[in-house]
This record gives structure tokens, sequence and C-alpha cells, in this order.
């Protein structure tokens, strides 16, 4: 058994240790806010913070998040996340949907890590998070606008 | 930034305050899982469209036809009959319908509707389904009418409680009122409602009185599931004993499965099945990490005998070959008999276009769940009527003894509206050949998803333009080689005297008056499936005519906007959407800055005319698109910020192709298979988009599509002031770019 910390909940599950983190979250503990796009780190679909930094849960062992604390789209509670996710939807970002949670969960550690980013910030923070509807556009809006408001 | 209004402030506290780690659901949380934490949108799950069939088994509830519910809560249910795939369809159908029935928005919520072609059809398809760009155009009337209807309904019940003439009652914002004081909710009323028999050609707005249609602002219905991981795509779907499947496919196009052995992958902790299937051979487990466990153990051996192994770079070269000569007449009207008169000048030009992957970023999946001598599917179903045949026939049931759960998809493009049905068929096979003992998903990987077909088809464009002494067209004669997107598919009927009109559209019939313009087809046969990809044929036509366009303007020594204007004769929608884009860009008035290149494209698509003006720079011999300014013609625009939000998302998702789009086939199969060697746009490379919409009171045509075609030839347009290199194969990574020494920015 391993031991997660999920979105402040303890979390036993009976994984193979090699599993990714993303596997677990979804078919182990039905946490399916996360998605899958790549399985290669490419996509940032998955992306999830571990003790607050953003992973890609796709590539990343769950044996290696053990005693470790794991927040997902679902457990979102910081004023920073509450922030981007107001903006998220004031902004009408979404098209598809399928990415936005990865797109969320690195836009909160860029703000939490940079309260006010610059577009090169932003560039340099969400370059791994694909779009394929191109949202990119109300994306950066939407992080300079939360970024005013946290 | 806009604020939030109340309701939606509201909804939005309490859903960001409840958001707690969600307990594995059972089946019947499932079913009830719409309504879960408050969320102002009914989570889409497809099969509320039941109870609306059976509106007596709900009291009070007024249900004037198959697209409005108005419960005694007031809530609006509206029954979205299309597949919203990101396109905003869903909220686009509620806009229509909510304003005419003068429905407070805040109320309203969106269900998707069951296959029933009968009241559910795309009524120009004459089967349920999305795609052509046609949600809006083909509902505007029939969603005015349910609006409109339902309202009347309502009004009659107020008249005939207060006993006054229904002229006399007012509705806005889901309330009735006469000058008498008396005053209802919606809701109030719909009970009554109910028992009233619809009314028949009830009136409809004019414009002018429109609330909701043409107004800019926000709240797409599924902004907030979507902004909270809480929208359930196919992938999310939960189902008692719900198992998982991926399928070991064949190395290449046309290889056939001569044996496997899976002793090593039934040892794999969690699998609980190895079966072969029509597709390949299916892993099923209990999850997805030990089905791709069980895939990597299987041992298979195919026979590669039917595998056509022509390459990417041979089919460029047999195509460029059949572009010399003539194919089939294809050009509307018909080329004129008369001779051409003798040329000062001519243009040769061969253009190629690689094959191109959707690769939406929901990789294709279906959930089949085989009990009861019925089958339940859940996915993305782009096509309904086509899916549910097939399904069917994979199940051997009859088709009314399938029911498909529509759910929203991450993303589609076109690979979604496969009348084959292929994401869905394989699914059914998998839950049969595991005996119909649970449900099943098969779910691609990023690499099935990429490498298991259907792609935009690879084309050659062989194209001769005669100039006269004005450097003006005096004769176009043109040639596209490629596949039929739909020979061989109930979309075959499409075929007309031996043209595929998907492979010529937007080259078959010019806007500018272009004297002895013909263009002739050669349909390939290759061993690998294609399929539209968003905006379909203009994907290439556009970039061919478009840049071809430039050409002439310089050959003539003519500003490129104004010699279009100058060509396009009877067409004031292109006129207006060129002109708006034009001066809103400041072509011809403001220089761009040094090192940057202007480039423009008009193109028309689904009925939708496009004009982009481009501002583009060079970085290290690749084209950096800083600016995209739009000028749009779709009629009444509906929803002018998801008017805006597809004309953005088109000239992203156009840029990633024109920059980096290939897929390269080798022996058979796509050589690319993820996102590290099949690049798509990422945020550093989105340029600016400004979206300008004509005004417009005609009725209303699509949006989520014609924002692409434009866009690549008017980079090209850019690229070639500043390098002085006509760029005539795609992407543009693949060319050898340096700015000119003339460089003319």
């Amino acid at each position: 058994m391993i031991t997660l910390k999920v979105n402040g909940q303890t979390r036993e599950v009976d994984a193979d240790p090699q599993t990714p983190l993303l596997w677990v979250l979804r078919d182990d503990l039905g946490l399916t806010g996360t998605k899958y796009g790549c399985g290669i780190a490419q996509c940032g679909a998955c992306t999830v913070h571990l003790d607050g930094a953003p992973i890609r849960s796709c590539s990343f062992p769950v044996a290696a998040a053990a005693g470790k604390s794991v927040t997902t789209i679902e457990g979102l509670q910081s004023k920073a996340a509450k922030a981007v996710q107001k903006a998220w939807v004031a902004l009408d970002v979404v098209q598809c949907g399928y990415c936005q949670s990865g797109q969320i969960m690195s836009a909160v550690a860029l703000l939490e890590q940079k309260p006010k980013p610059s577009d090169a910030d932003i560039d340099g923070a969400m370059a791994g998070n694909i779009c394929r509807c191109a949202t990119y556009q109300r994306i950066r809006a939407a992080i300079h606008a939360a970024a005013r408001e946290a | 930034m806009r604020m939030l209004d109340t309701l939606q402030q509201t909804h939005l506290r309490q859903t960001l305050a409840e958001t707690t780690p969600a307990p594995a659901l059972s089946r019947r949380d499932f079913l009830k899982s719409g309504a879960a934490a408050g969320l102002v949108v009914a989570v889409p799950l497809g099969w509320s469209g039941a109870a609306l069939a059976d509106p007596a088994g709900q009291p009070g509830v007024l249900a004037a036809d198959a697209f409005i519910r108005v419960a005694p809560d007031d809530t609006v249910t509206i029954m979205i009959k299309h597949h919203e795939m990101g396109q905003g369809a869903t909220t686009g159908l509620a806009t229509i319908a909510a304003d005419e029935l003068d429905a407070d928005w805040s109320r309203v919520v969106a269900e998707y509707a069951p296959s029933d072609p009968k009241l559910y059809a795309n009524l120009a398809m004459g089967i349920q389904g999305t795609g052509g760009s046609t949600a809006m155009a083909n509902s505007w009337e029939q969603m005015r009418k349910a609006g409109a209807t339902a309202r009347a309904m309502l009004v009659q019940a107020a008249a005939d409680s207060w006993k006054v003439p229904a002229a006399e009652i007012r509705t806005a914002n889901g309330v009735l009122t006469h000058a008498s004081g008396k005053r209802a909710r919606y809701g109030e009323m719909a009970g009554a409602a109910a028992q009233l028999t619809p009314p028949t050609n009830v009136p409809l707005k004019d414009p002018s009185q429109f609330t909701l249609i043409g107004k800019d602002r926000k709240g797409r219905l599924d902004s907030l599931a979507k902004s909270t991981g809480t929208a359930t795509y196919t992938i999310d779907v939960k189902l008692p004993g719900l198992l998982t499947a991926v399928i070991a496919r064949p190395p290449a196009f046309g290889a056939r499965l001569k044996s496997f052995d899976a002793s090593a992958a039934r040892q794999v902790k969690g699998v609980t099945d190895v079966v072969q299937v029509p597709e390949g051979v299916a892993v099923v487990a209990t999850g997805m990490w030990p089905a791709l466990q069980g895939r990597k153990a299987l041992k298979l051996d195919w026979d590669l005998a039917g595998v056509d192994a022509r390459s990417s770079a041979q089919l460029f070269a047999e195509y460029r070959e059949l572009a010399k000569r003539p194919g089939v007449p294809a050009s509307k009207p018909e080329a004129a008999a008369s001779a051409a008169a003798p040329a000062a000048r001519s243009i040769e030009a061969v253009y190629e276009f690689p094959f191109l992957a959707h690769a939406a970023m929901e990789p294709m999946n279906c959930v089949a769940w085989l009990h009861d001598g019925r089958l339940e599917t859940y996915s993305g179903h782009q096509l309904q009527t086509t899916d549910q045949m097939n399904a069917a026939k994979a199940a051997g049931l009859p088709p009314e003894k399938v029911t498909l759960h529509t759910l929203v998809s991450g993303g589609s493009f076109g690979r979604r509206a496969n009348a084959e049905a292929d994401f869905v068929v394989e699914a059914v096979h998998v839950a049969k050949a595991i005996g119909s003992r649970a449900p099943v998903r098969v779910q691609r990987t990023r690499e099935d998803d990429m490498q298991a077909g259907y792609y935009r088809p690879l084309y050659v464009h062989g194209v001769r333009l005669d100039l006269d002494a004005q450097g003006l067209p005096a004769a176009w004669q043109h040639t596209i080689v490629g596949q039929s997107i739909v020979a061989g598919t109930p979309f075959a009927m499409m075929i007309k005297d031996g043209v595929d009109p998907t492979s010529v559209e937007g080259a078959a019939e010019l806007p500018y008056a272009i004297p002895n313009h013909a263009l002739t087809l050669h349909s390939t046969k290759v061993g690998l499936p294609v399929l539209w990809w968003r905006s379909v044929g203009s994907t290439h036509t556009a970039y061919v005519v478009e840049t071809l366009i430039d050409e002439i303007a310089e050959a003539a020594g003519r500003d490129p906007v104004e010699l279009r204007l100058a060509l396009l004769k009877d067409r004031p929608r292109h006129v207006a959407a060129l002109r708006l884009a034009a001066d809103k860009a400041g072509w011809g008035q403001r220089k761009p800055a040094a090192g940057v290149a202007r480039g423009v494209a008009l193109h028309e698509s689904f009925n939708t005319v496009v004009a982009q003006i481009v501002d583009v720079r060079l970085v290290d011999g690749q084209p950096k698109v800083e600016r995209v300014v739009v000028g749009v013609d779709c009629g009444t625009a509906i929803n002018p910020d998801v008017i805006r939000a597809q004309m953005e998302g088109g000239v992203g998702f156009a840029l990633a192709a024109a920059l980096y789009g290939a897929i390269d086939l080798e022996q058979g199969a796509a050589r690319q298979s993820n996102f590290n060697d099949y690049q798509v746009l990422r945020m550093p490379a989105m340029p600016k988009v400004e979206v300008h919409i004509v005004p417009s009171a005609a009725a209303p045509t699509g949006v989520g599509e014609p924002g692409v075609p434009p866009l690549a030839p008017a980079v090209a347009n850019a690229l070639y002031r500043l390098t002085g290199q006509r760029v005539r194969s795609l992407p543009f990574a693949r060319q050898s770019l340096s700015v000119a020494a003339q460089a003319t920015t």
C-alpha cells in the first residue's frame, strides 16, 4: 500500500509503485478532473501540484508522491486559485475545456510563485500546457485578471 | 474585467467553496450527478432526454416541444441536439431559444438530446449530427420557434388564469406581467401551460426585440464546469464494474494479425481479458495502467503483405505527375468555352500539402455497455445517427436497442464526425468479446490516436495562370490531386460526376472575376483512412487561391487589398469583411514596425466570409505571427463573444498546421506519434487576435471552421514580403527562409 495525501486527505492505494500518479488519481481515487493527454509530459493536461509545485502526473510514479501533498483541480482552495477560476469563468476562457484543468493548475502555481507575472513569465510557465482550441489569448488575459484580483 | 452576474457569482462561490475530493461514484450517484455541486450547468450527461419524452412523469413541467422544458422552480432546460466540442453550440442554441422565450438567462440549463433523428436531425444533413459549421444555421428558425411556442403557452396560461386577453400580457426575464398588476414567474404557470395544446405558427420577434441574441456578453453555459474539472467527458464516465481497454493495433495500415501470445499479458495484475477484435488485440483491465502494461507484454505477429508501402515522398512525386494533366472537370460554373486571349506571361505553380492529424486533446474513446439485450454507448457522439447505426451493426442489435449518451468531447476538429464511427465500433467489439460481462471503455493513447489514422489527405495542386499585359488574370487552369474523403462512406452520395466536393471546395468557384477559370480533380486511392479536418477542402484550396491572388497583385503592380476589392464582383459580404479587417489593421495607413511584414487573405467557407490581416516577423528563419486582425461576416451574430472565440481558436489551430503540421507516411505508418514530433501551437507562438464582426441582419452562418482557411495564405503573403520567397509547400518549418536583401516590408 502507498499512502498519499491528496487534497488534504490521507488516501491509501494498492497500486504498482511505477503507476503514474495520473492513473491512481483517476482510476483508483475517482478524481477525474485531471486529464490524460499525451502520457509523456508534453501537453500538461495532467498537471497537479506536488507540495505546491506543478508536476505532470502522467509521468510521475505514484511511489515518488508517497508522503507528499498532492493537490488536484478538485482540491484547489487558495486565494490565487479562486481568483484564477473566477477569471476563467468571467472571461469565458474555455472551449472544449479538456486541457483547462491542467492550464488552471499551471496558472495557479505561477501566481503563487509570482503574484504579478509579466507576459514573458506567462509564456514560460504556460508553454508546457497545450490547448488545441488555442484559447491562449484568453488564458493570458485571465491570468492577468486573476493577478489583479488576488 | 466584467463582473459576473450575481447568480453566477453565488454559484461560483458555492462551487469553489464546496470543492472537495470527489468519492468514487455509484451508478445511482452518477445518474444524479447532473445536478452535482449546484452547478449552473447541468453537467451534460445525455440521458435526461428520456425524461423529456415523458413529461407526464414530471408534474407541473411544461414541455412545449422536444426542445424546451420549464419547471416549477423556474429552471428552463434547453435540449441541445448538437455535439459540443468546444465550438459553443450549447450556448448558441440556448441563446436563440431563451431569447424568444424571454427566459431568465441565469435559470437556463442545457442538456444533450438523445439520439432521435425524427426530433433532433440536423436540418442541413437529414441525420442527427454536427459538422460543416451548420449548428446555428440549421437550428435558427427551429430554436426560435421552440422558444416562441413555449412563451405563447405560458402567456395563454396566464391569460386564462387572470381572465385577461393574452395580447395584454408582457414577458421579460422569465416573468409574466399584466397592467393590472398581476405577475407570475414562468415556473408558476408551467403546470397550467402544460395542459394547453401547443399553438402553431407563433409569430417570432422582430430582431429589434432581441434581448440576448447579438448582445456582447460573456456567459458560456459550460464555463463553470470546465473551469472546475467537473464536466464529464468520455474518459471520465463512471459505471459499476467499468473496465478499461487498450487495443494493440496494426503497425501499418493494411497489416493483418497472424497470431498472438497473450500469456505474459494475462499475468499483469489488473488485466482481466485479452481478446482479439477486428481492430487488433484488446487488453482489458481494471484501469488504464494495467491495460497499458498488459499491452506491452503482448507478443504479436503481423502479416504486412497488404500494406500500401508508398511514403509521403512517393505520393508527392506521383501526385506532381498527375497534376500535370487535367482530371475530372470540377469548376462551377463550368469553364467558359471561349478561347483565352494570348497570355503576356504565365505563372506555373505546384503546391504540396502533407497529411495532418486532428490531435484533439481528448484521445478518441467510447464506453460500450451491453446488458439486458441492449447496448448503451457513452461518447462524444458527433454524428449520432450514423454512430447509432454502426454501433447497432457491430452489436448485432436493431438500432432501437441502442441508446447513445452524447457527452461533451475534448475537441474534434472533424475527427469525431466519422461516418464509419471507428472509435464507437471498436468499443462495441470489445464489449462483445468479453461476453457483455461489464461496461468497457476503449481508450486510445495519444500514440494510438495519432497513428490509427483518419488524416486530412495529402494534396498536390498544379496551377497555370495566364496574365494579360496589365498583369491581370486571363486564364486560371487548376488541377487538384488527392484522396476523396467521402468515397466509400455513407457520405459518398455527395460525389457528383466523379467529383468529391470536399476535395475542391474553395477553389471550384472563385469569388474573384477571373475569366477562363477551369478546375479539374484527380481522386487517388491510398491505403490509409482520411477524414475532414476543420474547414475541410478550404484547408488547402484557400492557400493556393489566396497566395496566387497576391502573385497577381504583384504582377499587376497593385496593392493586394485593392486588387482583391477590384476583382470581387457582386460579393458584398467579401468586400465588407475585407474592408473591415483592412481598416482595423490600418492597411495602407499605418506601417508595421521595422522587420514586420503584413499579409492578407480572404476566404468564404460554410457560407461565412473571413478576412485576415497578419503581422509577421522572421525569427530564427521561421515566421513569428504577432498580430491577426479578423473581419468576419457570419450573418446575425448570435453570441459575438463565441464568434470571437472561434476566430481566435481558428487562427491558432490554422497557425499550428501552417508552422509545423505534417504526418509523414512511411511503410504504411505515420512516423509521428505524439506532441514531441507532431508539434502543435503553444502559448508563446499565439498571436494577438482582434476580431471584428460585420453587422448583419441575415440568418446566421457558421463560425467553427471559417476562421481557419485565411491564416496560412495570409502568413505566406507576408513571408513573401519579408523573404522574396513564395512558399508553396507546407509546413513552414520545413522551408528554408531568410530575410531578402530588398525585403518589401
